[in-house]
């Protein structure tokens, strides 16, 4: 019996662990899959009637709304984010004195809750008293920046605070890039009399592709699940103009008690994650067999 | 002659790195100008008064610097009906995030250990499906949780958030500590169960005292992913037992009486200054966690 313990006990260890991520990761997937099958409203139905809720979702134009908004959001989060991330790695990476300190203050908004980040932009792009009154208070009596109450313009207030949000964290992760680079390679174009730029487009920059690839993953995945700093900076308005995935997830659980089309677009949601997620996972692990 | 115009060239040529190193300088300077700026509005606004804040100038220092901003955030605040401030939410937050990251990390350093050290049939698989459970968004759990936490009586309550914290922070600190433990050799574990050491001892002795810089790590990640959250937060707790951000987010959104920016702002600093402190403290450790978090299986 000892002896039987004494072997088993690594399993034993990891069984609760097995088991609540069965349920409460696996199980509760296939339960929202289920209920995104049927005709459940304010209650869970459990007979299955096919893809009525994802009909109706995609008829939905909130939800068409909400769905463009992900790509618009996510793509102009992720290029700029990545942009600035690589342009400010390349800065810091020049021998700078003050390196430590001023990465300290490119990554400070990583460690604030979207919230905290939605509140204070929601302040500063307050169109009678924030930026707008200060502007016009230097003299341009014309300045308009009322993008937070424009519906056409408010997803873009969005795309503003989470790359102040998220920007310094891809500078972090490309400037461990620029570190890993081979070092003797860089001399070496450099001896040749090979220009800086050159070298950075020709010999760094295509070296750090996996560095590309993760910040994407992370970045991606941060876009699909933006709820807080939706709900905090613009309440998904003016009207539903900034409802991304996420909160129109929110709005059909908590609010409407509409069971299934809260599931169906969080079955849609998961779906995008796996997407882009699936592929990178499946050949990280392949390649840490190989 | 040529010497001279050796050192003219030269010296031409560096004036232009001075140039040049002055305008990176600037640049960088600029960038931090636009990090530092929402902290600084933030700040300056919650030392206004409202009256100094309704001639909109965002950016201007306080002219009289006055606390009762700070006063009504922390105890005054109306979120809601409730009008206690942030102070009995900011301890909702700590009483979740404590017990909820102490669990995590201890589950996810058992798990750890024995996925990296301990290896049979089946243990890479389990890792795998945790590792994917890390990337799910929780949209597609919420239902069946809410629903979940009722069965289990823990619905709206204190112990529900932290059960919920705990269980899908696991894959991260499980992820954690298996990536940390897999570059100790199993040499090691061999020569301790040849020893006669049993599983709980290598652990207790030989790993955990190996552990510190991956607990801190671990620690600082959990912390400030439970002490942000918002979604749990706002899904699964009631009138009482909201964490910090859902009390922020309605103070904010509270429509009833003058919008008070002062207090918006205080609120909102109230709300970063732990995870704030803890980056300021530990920020090696913290950008350790994300960039372990966010890369390698």
């Amino acid at each position: 019996m000892t002896k039987w313990l004494e072997e088993n006990t690594p399993k034993l260890v990891l069984a609760p662990s097995f088991v609540i991520v069965l349920i409460f990761v696996y199980g509760f997937i296939a339960w929202t899959a289920w209920v995104s099958l049927t005709r459940s409203r304010l209650l869970p139905k459990y007979e299955i009637e096919g893809f009525i809720q994802y009909d109706r979702l995609f008829a939905s134009p909130r939800w068409d709304t909400a769905f463009s908004n992900l790509f618009v959001f996510g793509f102009l989060f992720i290029v700029i984010a990545m942009i600035l991330g690589l342009i400010l790695a390349i800065l810091l990476d020049q021998n700078i004195r003050t390196e430590g300190a001023i990465r300290t203050i490119y990554l400070y908004p990583m460690a604030l809750s979207m919230i905290v980040t939605g509140t204070a932009w929601k302040w500063i792009l307050n169109p009678g008293l924030g930026l707008e009154a200060t502007v016009r208070g230097w003299g341009f009596e014309n300045f308009t920046f009322d993008w937070l109450v424009n519906p056409d313009m408010a997803i873009y207030t969005i795309v503003i605070a989470a790359i102040w949000q998220s920007s310094g964290f891809v500078m972090a992760l490309f400037l461990a890039g620029l570190r890993s680079v081979d070092q003797e390679i860089i001399k070496a174009a450099q001896v040749d009399g090979i220009p800086t730029w050159r070298v950075y487009t020709a010999i760094i920059i295509p070296s750090m592709a996996p560095i590309f690839l993760s910040a994407f993953i992370v970045l991606s995945h941060l876009a699909i699940k933006s709820f807080d700093l939706v709900i905090a900076l613009t309440g998904g308005g003016p009207g539903y103009a900034t409802d991304l995935p996420a909160t129109y997830m929110y709005a059909m659980a908590f609010s409407r008690g509409d069971i299934g089309q809260a599931a169906s677009s969080a079955m849609i949601m998961m779906m995008v994650v796996f997407a882009i997620v699936v592929p990178y996972l499946y050949s990280e692990l392949r390649s840490k067999d190989d | 002659m040529t010497d001279m115009s050796y050192t003219s060239t030269r010296s031409g040529n560096s004036a232009g790195k001075i140039a040049l190193r002055w305008g990176l300088y600037l640049m960088l300077g600029l960038f931090a100008l636009f990090y530092l700026m929402p902290l600084f509005v933030m700040v300056t606004t919650s030392f206004k008064s409202l009256e100094e804040i309704r001639t909109g100038d965002l950016i201007s220092l306080p002219r009289e610097v006055t606390l009762d901003a700070w006063r009504t955030a922390w105890s005054g605040a109306c979120t809601g009906i409730q009008c206690e401030g942030v102070r009995p939410f900011f301890w909702n937050s700590v009483q979740i995030a404590i017990p909820a990251v102490f669990i995590s990390t201890l589950i996810g350093a058992l798990n750890g250990y024995v996925v990296a050290q301990w290896r049979f049939k089946g243990a890479n698989l389990f890792f795998a499906l945790m590792l994917f459970g890390c990337f799910i968004p929780f949209q597609v759990v919420l239902l069946p949780m809410a629903r979940m936490l009722g069965l289990m009586g823990l619905a709206g309550t204190i112990p529900g958030l932290i059960f919920v914290h705990v269980i899908y922070g696991l894959g991260f600190t499980t992820l954690f500590f298996r990536n940390y433990y897999v570059s100790i050799p199993s040499e090691l574990t061999k020569a301790a169960k040849v020893d006669g050491a049993g599983f709980f001892r290598i652990f207790w002795s030989v790993f955990l005292p190996l552990s510190l810089p991956i607990i801190v790590v671990t620690v600082i990640w959990q912390f400030t992913q439970i002490w942000n959250d918002f979604l749990f937060g706002i899904s699964f707790s009631q009138a009482g037992t909201q964490p910090v951000t859902v009390a922020l987010n309605n103070i904010v959104n509270s429509t009833t009486g003058i919008k008070a920016y002062n207090v918006d702002m205080a609120a909102a600093i109230i709300a970063a200054l732990p995870t704030l402190f803890v980056y300021v403290v530990a920020g090696k450790y913290f950008v350790r966690g994300l960039t372990a978090g966010s890369v390698k299986g």
